[in-house]
């Protein structure tokens, strides 16, 4: 029993030294960056990412992808996070108030609302007014999160009341109550409905330009490589990041 | 240190038996020390928090309900008959226990989702499931049943089946023995059952954004408006989270009462 606790021991002790030693390898050539990232740039920043190992040798960049808010809440508990793209300007400004970024925030992509429906579109939702019908099953965000802001101010803007079955925590959530055909239709993303393919119906809505959100990124104070993690915002903002960007349906900022 | 020692329990054992404790302890008085104690109240008293409390205990006491009147003959027939696959069942009964949360909630909606297995059926009726109170009920009874039948069929081979017989060779209808001997006799394990279940109920989170949606006052539920709320106010979060965990606390001190009358 004694044995098999020491056993345990030494490799908890052992698996805390690899980590660290991971962590630290800052001066040697391989070098890796932590970049925090709002969950709806997923897909257009794990391309930009490993284009940017292409063009480094020795760099490996890391992702964790989640929602703004919880990254910003991650990070000011001390994350290794090197760089933050946040999904709107709320959470970079709560970011710079804690004291967690090093640089200078840039806007790096834009994005605005569109109506997703079932692709038979059960309720012929044509408009945002479509939404307030009577008997349509609408979901949107809740207002407490980026997308649910955003819809809240295309409703305000339209003079529109949307009666909702459910205000979703996130807007894969939203997506994912249409896509298995719960609701008749719902509020994302242009970028949500290109990534859904042909499993959605997309409704676009003149209203949507009211509320565009939009997506800045900064380096981080602290993170192991300030020159790295300045280069790689850089690289998002520029022609390589702006690029990868709008294939994946997002404006410029 | 005056520790009563019953029987010979090394000393080393105490170490991490008091690491332990610290592991489970130390994160409920980090929650605590977190508290705004100056706008604790009114936090826990604005609107949408009354609701989600409201919504929870009146769920929850709907879920605990369905759990007494299906899984009481649950753990009667698995504790008091044989049959060809009833350890298979017995396994497939308990999955909710191991399964995530989430999971069931797919689950769920596959099966009384609009386009579910009894989609069509429950449509047909007239009866809306989707985004209702009720989802949230069905989803809370998914995870909390288990308990029940744990807790009771447990009870239920404990007691053992003496009494039982003994009344029926006096003459009693079966009905007449489980109405008059096995229930009474199994009424603190049923109590404890009741009370894990509304407790497993109360804290339903997975399967319930899931599958019911998330609606103040017909489907956001406490831990639902916990969640949120942390997204803009982390304050409100903390708070409601003491309340939940004083609900849970009260909860233990139940089962703990029903068990030691039991014993």
């Amino acid at each position: 029993m004694r044995r098999l606790a020491a056993a345990l021991l030494l490799l908890v002790t052992l698996a805390g030294c690899s980590d660290d030693a991971r962590d630290r390898t800052t001066d040697g050539p391989e070098k890796t960056l932590q970049v925090y990232a709002a969950a709806s740039v997923q897909n257009a920043f794990t391309e930009i990412g490993k284009r940017f190992e292409d063009a480094n040798d020795g760099v490996t960049v890391k992702f964790t992808f989640g929602g703004s808010s919880d990254l910003v809440a991650q990070i000011e508990q001390g994350a290794p996070a090197d760089v933050f793209a946040s999904a709107d300007t709320a959470n970079m400004d709560k970011a710079v108030k804690a004291r967690v970024v090093g640089g200078v925030p840039q806007d790096f992509a834009s994005n605005t609302l569109e109506i997703v429906t079932p692709p038979d579109n059960p309720a012929h939702i044509e408009s945002l007014r479509d939404l307030t019908k009577r008997g349509a099953k609408v979901v949107v965000c809740a207002p407490e999160v980026p997308c649910g802001a955003a819809a809240a101010r295309v409703e305000k803007a339209a003079g529109l009341t949307i009666k909702p079955v459910s205000e979703e925590q996130s807007v894969t959530d939203v997506l994912g109550k249409v896509i298995s055909g719960e609701a008749d239709a719902g509020l994302v993303y242009v970028t949500d409905v290109l990534g859904a393919g042909a499993k959605v119906h997309g409704v676009t809505f003149p209203e949507s330009r009211r509320a565009v959100n939009t997506y800045p990124i900064a380096s981080l104070r602290g993170a192991d490589d300030e020159t790295l993690a300045a280069y790689f915002t850089d690289y998002v903002v520029g022609p390589e990041g702006q690029s990868v960007l709008s294939t994946y349906g997002f404006q410029k900022p | 240190m005056s520790l009563t020692q019953q029987s010979g329990v090394p000393r080393w054992v105490l170490v991490p038996a008091a690491l332990g404790a610290a592991f489970v302890v130390l994160p409920l008085v980090a929650l605590v020390t977190r508290v705004e104690w100056g706008s604790f109240f009114s936090l826990i008293t604005s609107d949408s928090s009354q609701a989600a409390l409201w919504l929870s205990l009146r769920t929850s006491a709907a879920s605990t309900l369905l759990c007494v009147v299906l899984g009481v003959p649950m753990a009667l027939v698995l504790a008091r008959t044989t049959f060809r696959g009833q350890s298979l069942l017995r396994s497939l009964v308990l999955l909710p226990l191991v399964l995530p949360p989430v999971v069931g909630g797919i689950a769920l909606l596959y099966t009384f989702g609009r386009k579910g297995l009894l989609g069509e059926t429950i449509d047909v009726l007239g009866l809306q499931i989707a985004f209702s109170t009720t989802a949230v009920v069905i989803a809370q009874t998914f995870v909390a049943l288990p308990f029940m039948v744990v807790s009771l069929e447990g009870t239920l081979r404990t007691v053992g089946e003496r009494y039982e017989v003994v009344a029926a060779t006096l003459g009693a209808r079966p009905t007449t023995v489980l109405r008059r001997v096995t229930l009474p006799l199994v009424l603190p394990g049923l109590a404890a059952g009741a009370v894990l279940s509304f407790a497993r109920a109360l804290g339903e989170f997975g399967a319930t954004i899931t599958f019911a949606g998330s609606l103040e006052g017909v489907t956001r539920t406490l831990p639902l408006e916990i969640y949120l709320q942390r997204e803009t106010d982390p304050d409100a979060a903390v708070a409601l989270s003491l309340v939940l965990v004083v609900v849970a606390v009260l909860v233990i001190g139940l089962v703990r009462g029903t068990r030691s009358t039991a014993l």
